[in-house]
């Protein structure tokens, strides 16, 4: 699917160390991991190259240390990238003075954190509607918005509690509903489930991919979870030591890995975890009797209980609800067994 | 070799002896051993050589070659006061200006608490206001505290306001409050302001450190001469002395507290779009609150402690009670007035502790009228307007009426008097015990010690602690101090210093390890230590000179008193951050618990236990300095002196030689502990 490209940076580098743009300049932008160590210098990212489409689910994976929330916070530029371009919609982003800088962030990007990163001094319905707050929106209008958003992450009847007060599952759809308040185009969320235990982590999973079918952002996911990331993902970066090591659809990393490093990952994955509904299904319409709708994106693993249990066949629709072809339980348990069908 | 030679032919038992002494003989012991060897001969027969090679140099700076600051000094500030000029205004107006600033708010806190507002002057005064009536006062006390915390305290809270008023130190005690309410939100401020400055700006924080530590470390009654000078006696220079020794801490808990807000939090105030003093406000400062009324509660504290202290400056209030009461030896006065500011600083340290643990408060539904949103400060507001215009006709609601005063004075002298004719005998033979014992031998030791060899052992000790610089420091302050002429004094500030840290640490650290070790014992002592530290150093002056009369072991009673918490403190909290694993590993070795204190929690709590000598060392010579009052012959003395006589050369130059010896100590066992800590691979 070609989708119009909203951000794309190219050759992204941070390097953390003494004087970094004279060393990037000596290098002329290409060091290699044996000048940086050389050097006592840290490359957080090296040379990092994304293309993120309008409303797609990009997921940066990868082990802890190596650089996806750098890599994310050069793209919001909370972390000014020592070399490199980042272009979104189209305008430089590097270039941005503060104020334009801080325009974009108010009306087009928002960004929930690994920790939450609530104002403890302030409810969860003033959390919620911080950023209007900060935009100078009158109280009246942000707390209305602030509320919808409130209840749209079925947080209703707890708009009057404190962060304290609330769970870390809880919390975190307090961060959500902040940085959806201000109806962002872009969705940065840097490992927002991963401090959360694993039954609510799958929970809360569920909750965004529903929030998504509404919202339709175009959203950039870090996680260290690659059954996470193969769950949420259209397509993912895999990093190491900085640098992309991969980018691919979840189903072209399994039968494709372009590393030992990723093929590493993949290894122990089912493929019902990453095959979709969408590319099992036989295409077409048809006016035959059908159990229900299931949406394309959906993972066989995800949706063969509901597949095996039902008499026919199952209509398999895109976003819009699209009919696109059907999908029987023999296609699936293939995926399931590893019966190649 | 000899020795192993010896030690092959004797039995056992002397073998071990032999160990040890060789142990001692080797390696690092050996540096130490030998240095205060050297020393002790030295301070021993440093009287004799110079008797023998006619030498007074040896124990006297030669004064032609003594710096001369002090002279400089005043020189320099006389100039400043009377000479110099900015062209449209001069140096003089300045310092009026200030003081205008201060002494405004200052008289009108004054004349709603105790004065009453008038027009006209002295005899003509007509009054135009009445002050609050003091049931107004308590009741807007009991209102704050209620809503920081509890009805607990606020039943503390008003309950010490009406001690005050009940035993007769209403006035005194609100003209003190007074100087607290203008001091506080300055000192909060100023303090804030700089604090985010140094958050912002690396270069500033640098610049600003070494200023923060030196007033930090220069005693308190160093201060007050120069601002005597520039200001002039009154309270106006009290107020700016206290801020000055207020600030610092605020300053420092701010960049500290704010430099802890998470950094996620800090990027998602930044990913809203928040500007530079959005950022501030709205996400930091919030976020770092607790903290920050951490510090307010620090700037409290240190306010009431120097408010009392600038009684000397003419500051008023129960400061001045004291100060006179002990210039008189007004016993029972004395006591009145030094339990009044006990309970004045437990009611104003437990309210602003109660603001510094934050809590929810529910937000009041916005459909009532506003007196049933908030009917506490509603009621409170109809008790103070009601109570102050009765006080125009009743005079007993304008004030205390004088005939319920209780008076404990005569209660306390003839206690203080029962104690002096029974127990004269007890309290005389302990007295006497540690001057022999103790006190008169380390005096004697450190009064010995020819300068020229205190500079070079400081240096040298300093050098193998913590590394050629700090040695070459040391030995350039202690320079400092012989060629300035004090050597004496500063080897007496010494002498009680190291005296009253001795007995502090032995007697806190059992106190500590004790309580670290037993919830229930950490419960009483760490009750009675919060108290002992909200008290303002003034007070342990007064039942130390009733009881020992003046001296150097009045002194020394005062101090240890006074610098015991932090030993307690930081043991207690040593033995009790131990991993339970270690622990449990002693046990399951088969430790004894007497074995598992000494060969597994002590060590462990190391690094603790010298923060907490640090710690104590810090107090003790801040107090130290506060002692010269009951006549102690140090470095404290001499900035005493200064004051006395208004000598700002003097005054800073003495001020400066104490600060040097705190700031000595302070580098030593910071890099002892530091080097602790790496030994036990604590970070
Ligand atoms: N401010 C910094 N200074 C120096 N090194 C940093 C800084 N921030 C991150 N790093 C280093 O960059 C690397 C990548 O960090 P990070 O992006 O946080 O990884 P991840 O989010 O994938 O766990 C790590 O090795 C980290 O130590
Ligand atoms: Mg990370």
């Amino acid at each position: 699917m070609a989708r119009p490209v909203l951000l794309d940076c190219s050759g992204v580098w941070k390097v953390y160390g003494p004087n970094p743009t004279a060393f990037m300049k000596k290098f002329n932008d290409t060091p290699g991991d044996a000048d940086l160590a050389e050097h006592g210098m840290i490359g957080a990212v090296r040379g990092a190259s994304v293309q993120i489409g309008q409303g797609e689910i990009f997921v940066i994976m990868g082990l802890s240390g190596s650089g996806k929330s750098t890599l994310v916070r050069c793209l919001s530029r909370l972390v000014e990238p020592t070399a490199g371009s980042i272009n979104f919609e189209g305008t430089d982003l590097l270039k941005m003075t503060d104020d334009e800088l801080i325009q974009v962030r108010r009306k087009k990007m928002g960004m929930v954190f690994q920790h939450f990163a609530l104002l403890p001094h302030l409810t969860v319905l003033q959390n919620a509607a911080f950023p209007l707050e900060v935009q100078g929106v009158d109280r009246a209008t942000r707390e209305a918005r602030a509320m919808e958003m409130v209840e749209i992450v079925g947080l209703k009847g707890r708009e009057g509690y404190y962060p304290r007060q609330l769970s870390g599952g809880q919390q975190q759809r307090v961060g959500i509903a902040r940085s959806l308040v201000t109806e962002p185009d872009l969705w940065f969320l840097d490992e927002p489930f991963s401090a959360l235990d694993p039954l609510i982590r799958r929970e809360m999973q569920d909750e965004f991919l529903r929030l998504q079918s509404m919202l339709h952002k175009t959203i950039v996911f870090i996680t260290h979870d690659f059954d996470e990331a193969i769950r949420l993902a259209d397509r993912i970066a895999v990093m190491k030591d900085g640098r992309i090591e991969q980018t691919a659809t979840p189903e072209e990393l399994m039968t494709n890995p372009a590393t030992p490093y990723v093929a590493e990952f993949t290894r122990h994955v089912p493929r019902s975890k990453v095959v979709r509904l969408r590319s099992i299904m036989s295409p077409g319409v048809t006016d035959a009797e059908v159990a229900g709708d299931l949406p394309g994106h959906l993972t066989v693993a995800d949706a063969i209980d509901q597949i095996d249990g039902a008499p026919y066949p199952f209509r398999v629709v895109d976003e819009n609800g699209v009919p696109l072809g059907t999908v029987d339980a023999e296609a699936a348990i293939n995926v399931m067994v590893g019966r190649s069908g | 070799m000899s020795q192993q030679d010896h030690a092959a032919g004797t039995a056992p038992p002397d073998r071990a002896v032999q160990a040890w002494i060789s142990g001692l003989l080797s390696g690092p012991r050996l540096f130490w051993i030998g240095l205060f060897v050297v020393t002790w001969a030295l301070s021993t027969w440093s009287f004799a050589l110079y008797k023998a090679l006619d030498a007074r140099w040896i124990i006297r700076f030669p004064s032609a070659y003594e710096l001369g600051l002090e002279d400089w000094i005043s020189s320099f500030v006389s100039w400043l006061s009377d000479d110099l000029s900015f062209g449209l205004f001069t140096f003089r107006d300045v310092t009026r200006f200030l003081s205008a600033l201060i002494e405004w708010p200052y008289d009108i806190v004054r004349s709603l608490l105790i004065d009453g507002f008038a027009v006209g002057q002295g005899q003509q005064a007509v009054e135009i206001l009445p002050p609050l009536s003091w049931l107004a006062i308590i009741a807007i006390v009991v209102a704050i505290a209620r809503y920081a915390k509890d009805w607990t305290l606020a039943a503390l809270a008003g309950g010490c306001f009406a001690y005050l008023a009940i035993f007769g130190q209403w006035e005194s005690a609100m003209v003190t409050l007074a100087s607290v309410l203008i001091a506080v939100p300055i000192g909060v401020a100023g303090g804030l302001a700089l604090g985010i400055l140094a958050y912002r700006s690396a270069a500033f924080e640098g610049a600003i450190r070494p200023v923060l530590d030196l007033m930090q470390t220069v005693p308190v009654f160093a201060y007050l001469v120069p601002i005597l000078v520039l200001f002039g006696f009154g309270p106006v220079s009290a107020l700016i002395a206290t801020v000055i020794y207020a600030m610092p801490p605020m300053v420092r808990i701010t960049t500290v507290a704010l430099q802890s807000v998470p950094e996620e939090v800090i990027e998602a105030g930044r990913m809203v779009g928040c500007r530079r003093g959005q950022l501030m406000r709205k996400v930091l400062i919030p976020t770092a609150m607790p903290s920050l009324m951490v510090g307010v509660n620090q700037v409290i504290m240190l306010t009431l402690n120097m408010v009392i202290i600038a009684s000397m400056i003419g500051a008023g209030g129960l400061g001045f009670d004291v100060l006179s009461a002990l210039r008189r030896l007004d016993i029972g006065g004395g006591i009145e007035a030094g339990v009044a500011i006990v309970v004045m600083a437990i009611a104003l340290d437990r309210l602003s502790q109660a603001f510094a643990e934050q809590r929810l408060r529910p937000r009041p539904d916005p459909s009532l009228p506003i007196y049933r949103r908030y009917p506490i400060a509603t009621v409170t507001l109809a008790i103070v307007v009601a109570t102050t215009l009765a006080g125009l006709s009743v005079s007993g609601f304008r004030a205390y009426p004088a005939s319920m005063t209780i008076t404990t004075g005569t209660i306390w002298a003839s206690g203080i008097e029962w104690i002096n004719v029974n127990l004269f005998d007890a309290i005389d033979a302990v007295k006497t015990f540690l001057l022999t014992w103790l006190l008169l031998p380390v005096r004697q030791f450190f009064n010995g010690i020819p300068w020229a060899w205190g500079v070079i052992v400081t240096g040298l000790a300093a050098g193998r602690v913590g590394g050629w610089t700090l040695g070459l420091m040391a030995a350039a302050m202690m320079l400092f101090i012989a060629a300035s002429g004090l050597w004496a004094k500063a080897m007496t500030t010494i002498y009680l210093t190291s005296v009253s840290v001795f007995l502090a640490s032995l007697i806190g650290i059992p106190l500590g390890i004790w309580a670290g070790q037993n919830a229930r014992a950490n419960k009483v002592i760490g009750a009675i230590i919060d108290t002992l530290q909200t008290l303002p150093s003034f007070v342990y002056l007064i039942p130390v000179v009733m009881l020992f009369r003046v001296g150097d072991f009045s002194a020394l009673i005062a101090v240890v008193l006074y610098a015991l918490a932090p030993a307690v403190r930081y043991a207690a909290l040593g033995i009790r951050t131990i991993d339970p694993e270690l622990i449990e590993a002693g046990k399951v070795t088969g430790c004894t618990p007497r074995q598992l204190l000494w060969r597994v929690k002590l060590p462990l709590a190391a690094p603790s236990l010298l923060l907490g000598l640090n710690q104590t060392i810090m107090l003790a010579l801040s107090m130290l300095v506060i002692t010269a009052l009951v006549g102690t012959r140090d470095l404290g003395q001499e900035v005493y002196i200064a004051l006395t006589k208004a000598d700002v050369g003097q005054g800073i130059v003495a001020g400066l030689s104490v600060a040097f010896l705190a700031i000595i100590a302070d580098r030593v066992v910071n890099a002892l502990a530091r080097s602790s800590r790496e030994r036990l691979g604590l970070k």
